[in-house]
């Protein structure tokens, strides 16, 4: 008897307060992205920049690599261009999911696919820079006593350079746009935000967070567009 | 050893899972293909002519530039969630997120395969009494014809693979089995993404025979004689 509570007034929860616009599920409530921004947004955002940021470096890399042993011998040129071509035609979604047997659901595996996508367009990026190089030059560097190595670092590099550099571009805003779809394999990343958000469904996340991966992209874009123009200066001076 | 055994398993149970689920394969890939097809048709009929008609009055390169360069930027799996916000669930959602993606390829490359037209050719044919749109019928356009395709190229290829993704739209398709593991199991999902790779090369390869067949006879003539 004595053990029992007495019926009071009902426990209501106090889950705070909800604006207009989070209530009726609108478009897109400013409010409430700008208070989860430290909790929703901002760490997928670091998480999204980091493995772009990795794919991109392991992916230029071994594309350079490849690009300037396939540049020396012309025969690797052709087998390399087709395999990149089937890599590069697979759906990113196909391609991650055929490496999760192999590397379970982890960063390992969205890095993988990743850096296939990369180096596809990347390898092609710097081969096309470097065959593009006019052979007068090359000869007139020749002529002036530099050697292959030489003429490499000195002459048909710095001109590739505008190619190689618009391959990073597109390789860049690319894999911002495939690392969304990681968030199928790994919690990690833009996508993660939509992809949760999209089957409750709350507007503000998912429309939020692909702004923020579409504005992203165009950051970085713009980044690479003024490395670009920092390193090659002659470019601009012939105007 | 049992996990591989496992991991083996696991892959070689995709081939038993395609002959069995043959006609359901089928169907999903008939509205994969409708989803992506569909959006495709529509991206070639309104971005060609525009792209052709600005390459022919040589106006609109930032237009052309900037809407390439947007393209580009928009992630697929983004641009069909901010869809749902405002088209909702379903089919048509998937298909505007789709012709959003294939047009801007599809017009840049349209707009370049005309723009970049030699103008020594274009001011011989002006030369020799051609009207503009002669100009464009017998110069332009079959010297540009190879590139407008490898543009519906790149964009079929594009459709083809973010169709995958529209799934989540609830728009069917072979994302559907790939996306589905709890009811087709793992044999199921890579059965499915192994299907969609190959759809998505044979598409590819189609273009690539198209391509082939639709460079002009001269040209073609030169690249024998000079190769």
């Amino acid at each position: 008897m004595s053990g029992i509570a007495p019926a009071g007034d009902p426990v209501i929860p106090d889950y705070g307060q909800a604006s207009e616009c989070v209530i009726n599920n609108g478009p897109f409530c400013g409010d409430w992205f700008v208070d989860q921004w430290s909790t929703v947004f901002w760490p997928p955002l670091v998480d999204h920049i980091s493995m772009v940021i990795i794919a991109v470096v392991i992916g230029f890399v071994i594309a350079f690599a490849a690009a300037l042993i396939a540049y020396r011998k012309k025969w690797l040129a052709g087998p390399i261009g087709i395999v990149a071509t089937f890599l590069y035609t697979l759906p990113p979604l196909a391609l991650f999911q055929l490496l999760v047997p192999f590397t379970g659901l982890t960063l390992l595996t969205v890095e993988i696919a990743l850096v296939c996508f990369t180096l596809v367009i990347i390898f092609q990026a710097v081969l096309a820079g470097l065959a593009a190089v006019p052979e007068d030059v090359k000869r007139s560097a020749i002529g002036m006593g530099l050697n292959q190595r030489q003429l490499m670092v000195k002459v048909e590099l710095p001109l590739a350079l505008p190619s190689i550099i618009s391959g990073l571009r597109i390789a860049t805003v690319l894999t911002v746009s495939v690392t969304t779809i990681a968030a199928f394999v790994v919690d990690s990343g833009l996508g993660s935000p939509i992809l949760k958000a999209v089957s409750s469904p709350f507007n503000t996340q998912f429309i939020g967070a692909g702004a923020l991966a579409v504005l992203l992209a165009f950051v970085l874009d713009g980044l690479l567009v003024v490395v670009g123009r920092v390193l090659t200066p002659w470019t601009r001076a012939r105007v | 050893m049992d996990e591989s055994e496992g991991l083996m398993n696991e892959i070689f149970g995709a081939f038993p899972f395609i002959a069995a689920n043959f006609g359901m394969l089928m169907e999903k890939t008939s509205e994969h293909l409708i989803i992506s097809l569909v959006p495709l048709l529509a991206a070639i009929v309104i971005g060609v002519p525009v792209g052709i008609w600005l390459g022919h009055i040589h106006k609109g390169e930032f237009l052309a530039v900037s809407i390439t360069n947007i393209g580009r930027a928009l992630p697929s799996l983004a641009l069909i969630a901010i869809l749902i916000g405002f088209v909702g669930i379903g089919m048509l959602n998937a298909m505007i997120a789709l012709f959003l993606l294939a047009f801007p390829p599809i017009l840049s490359y349209a707009y370049q395969a005309v723009n970049s037209a030699d103008r020594d050719l274009t001011r011989a044919a002006r030369g020799m009494g051609m009207t503009p749109l002669q100009v464009l019928n017998k110069v332009e356009l079959p010297l540009g014809l190879p590139m407008i395709i490898s543009g519906i190229r790149t964009a079929a290829v594009l459709t083809v693979s973010s169709a995958t993704i529209a799934t989540i739209a609830g728009s069917g398709g072979l994302g559907d089995v790939i996306l589905n593991q709890v009811a087709y199991g793992i044999e199921g999902v890579l059965a499915g993404a192994v299907w969609v790779a190959i759809l998505a090369i044979l598409v590819d390869q189609v273009f690539a025979l198209l391509l082939r067949v639709a460079a002009p006879t001269g040209v073609k003539q030169l690249r024998a004689t000079t190769v």
